[in-house]
């Protein structure tokens, strides 16, 4: 039966040949190729963003190949390129940040999801929104003369309490990790905010009212039955924030102290991938250290590639819906 | 038993209490920020600011006329780019696109959304500076292609809330599909369309990173697109890391100016969908 329909589909060329003309005359076609057009230049932007990366970085690719990630020497006068420092910067400045921004954001959400009501809620997360849509150079504005200053009166209680570890040691000018690490957080509770939020308001009411009618108080309710429930979706958030935090340039670059060296004090300067591409980038002449920054470049995309992939399969999964 | 009851009791009281600390503090923030900005920038803003070319090293006064024109300039032609393609490319997603293709296509949308604002600005170096130079013409490419995802997805959501009888309609009463979808479905998802359009514009109107090489900066009115040009988030980064206190000044204004934009465009944008319906996002 199947068959014999095959064969009268292609038995009937010039049909199919006029409905392609009929639909071409009502404009079908053209629109279908224009709008397929214009979704496919999304897909030809990125290729062209990876293999521009690519090429454009092969002279240390070649040079220094896997060393690269690896070593910690960055000195454009002699011709020595490593990357970790960077790295490091990278890695800390944003560890930092989830450290202070999840409790705070996944407590803000969890408030504005189950205790506040819902007018309130919203209006206070249109409120906490707004701060995502702050332009990132306006935080580093405020970074360099608010919250340097703050940390650093701020410095001799820190070290009296945390003093004895080594993470709080040696001499604080302002500009450190730390204070990269404090900007990045304030950058980043919107998105935590306002995407958990989302994830705790889509738990079914019923986990709630059973847990409630077993006589758990409401944070019981809230912390062992509704918080595992919305796990993965709180996991998404945190991870679009770890992403966000990686990439994140202009805040950074001002207050991190942009000395491209590996220190374990949170009180030391550092460095970070974003902000060494921000503030290099017009003065590497010579190929080699034009070519080592494209490549921290091509670092930086595979590092957030990864994170936001994982991300969005995460809220995916909870939500039925993809984070914008 | 009782004071077991007492305990939970006050671990309750005090969790959910330091939930709304919480809050207070996020929400604190951004009354902070606000409170700041118009405290030094607002304040000390004059007409000049909006009228005069950045004075020279030493002098004092000037202002970031063409800052702002070279902003309007990048963002201009940003559009061009990034609203043509992200609605037509938004229109396929919504009304022809095919299942498996289309995911393919909204995910690499999404992974584009996520790559960092500086590694845009290197590609857009990468691919047109080495040949031409400094120029408005690449910033605005890469603010193009920074606005591209957003409108894409914003688009797209839109189109698919308006309900599929109206499509229906249209095609019963003879229409084509193309037909339909321009003359029924567009119209019907213009305002959300447009203020998702306005959300994108605002997001890189406030983007630095991808200017810094690729329109770079200059002090003086930047004719045509071939030059570099001064954009208004660019300079309010030069002046915070200056070491002269006048520009300090100046770069508070430029903030705050920069500030009151990008939210006035946001407020109104949430507005405007919350009285449509739409969850604000």
């Amino acid at each position: 039966m199947s068959a014999s329909t095959a064969t009268d589909f292609s038995a009937r060329p010039p049909r199919r040949a006029l409905a392609f003309w009929t639909r071409l005359r009502k404009g079908d076609e053209v629109a279908y190729t224009l709008t397929l057009t214009c979704a496919l230049s999304i897909l030809a932007i990125t290729a062209l963003l990876v293999f521009e990366l690519y090429t454009n970085s092969a002279e240390t690719r070649h040079k220094f190949g896997w060393s690269f990630l690896s070593t910690s020497v960055w000195d454009p006068v002699a011709g020595e390129f490593g990357a970790l420092p960077f790295i490091y910067g990278t890695v800390v400045t944003s560890a930092l940040a989830l450290l202070i921004g999840i409790p705070l954001g996944v407590g803000a959400a969890i408030f504005l999801a189950e205790l506040a009501p819902a007018r309130a809620s919203n209006a206070l997360t249109f409120l906490i929104e707004l701060l995502a849509a702050v332009p990132s150079v306006i935080y580093g504005l405020l970074g360099i003369f608010v919250l340097v200053p703050m940390l650093r009166s701020a410095e001799p209680a820190i070290r009296a309490v945390l003093g004895w570890t080594p993470l709080f040691s040696g001499p604080f000018y302002g500009v450190s990790l730390l204070s990269a690490g404090v900007v990045l957080t304030v950058m980043i509770i919107p998105f935590i905010i306002s995407i958990s939020r989302e994830v705790i308001l889509a738990v079914p009411n019923e986990q709630r009212e059973g847990a409630l009618a077993l006589g758990a108080t409401r944070w019981e309710t809230t912390w062992d039955v509704v918080i595992p429930y919305a796990r993965k979706g709180i996991m998404g958030s945190i991870f679009l924030a770890l992403a966000r935090s990686l990439g994140e340039t202009m805040a950074v670059t001002m207050v991190i102290g942009n000395d491209p060296k590996i220190h374990a004090s949170l009180f030391a300067t550092g460095y970070s991938i974003a902000a060494v591409i921000a503030n290099e980038f017009t003065e590497a002449t010579g190929g080699l250290y034009q070519s080592a920054l494209i490549e921290l470049g091509l670092v930086l995309f595979g590092l957030t590639m990864v994170i936001n992939g994982m991300a969005r399969l995460l809220v995916l999964s909870t939500t039925k819906k993809g984070a914008a | 038993m009782v004071f077991h009851r007492f305990r939970r009791k006050a671990i309750n009281a005090v969790m959910l209490t330091l939930t709304g600390l919480c809050t207070l503090m996020a929400v604190g923030t951004l009354v902070f920020i606000l409170g700041y900005l118009f405290e030094h920038g607002g304040r000390s803003l004059t007409l000049d600011f909006f009228t005069k070319l950045p004075a020279p090293v030493g002098e004092t006064g000037g202002g970031m006329a063409n800052a702002l024109l070279g902003s309007a300039k990048l963002l201009l032609l940003a559009s061009c780019i990034g609203v043509p393609i992200g609605f037509l490319g938004g229109v396929y997603l919504a009304e022809f696109g095919r299942s498996g293709f289309s995911s393919v296509v909204r995910y690499t949308t999404d992974l584009l959304n996520g790559v960092p604002s500086i590694v845009i600005g290197v590609f857009a170096y990468t691919l047109i500076v080495l040949r031409h130079g400094f120029s408005t013409m690449a910033g605005g490419i890469a603010l193009g292609v920074m606005m591209i995802p957003i409108a894409i997805r914003s688009s797209e959501e839109f189109m698919r809330a308006v309900p599929l009888s109206l499509r229906e309609a249209a095609m019963a009463l003879g229409a084509s599909k193309t037909r339909a979808v321009f003359t029924v479905v567009i119209p019907a998802a213009k305002e959300g369309i447009i203020t998702g359009i306005m959300l994108d514009l605002a997001r890189v109107a406030g983007e630095t990173a991808p200017l810094l090489f690729t329109s770079y900066g200059n002090n003086f009115w930047s004719p045509g697109w071939d030059q570099p040009t001064a954009a208004l988030p660019v300079m309010v980064y030069n002046y915070a890391i200056s070491p002269f206190e006048d520009w300090h000044q100046q770069a508070w204004s430029a903030g705050f100016v920069l500030l009151m934009l990008v939210l006035t465009v946001n407020i109104m944008a949430r507005v405007i969908l919350s009285r449509k319906g739409h969850v604000a996002r």
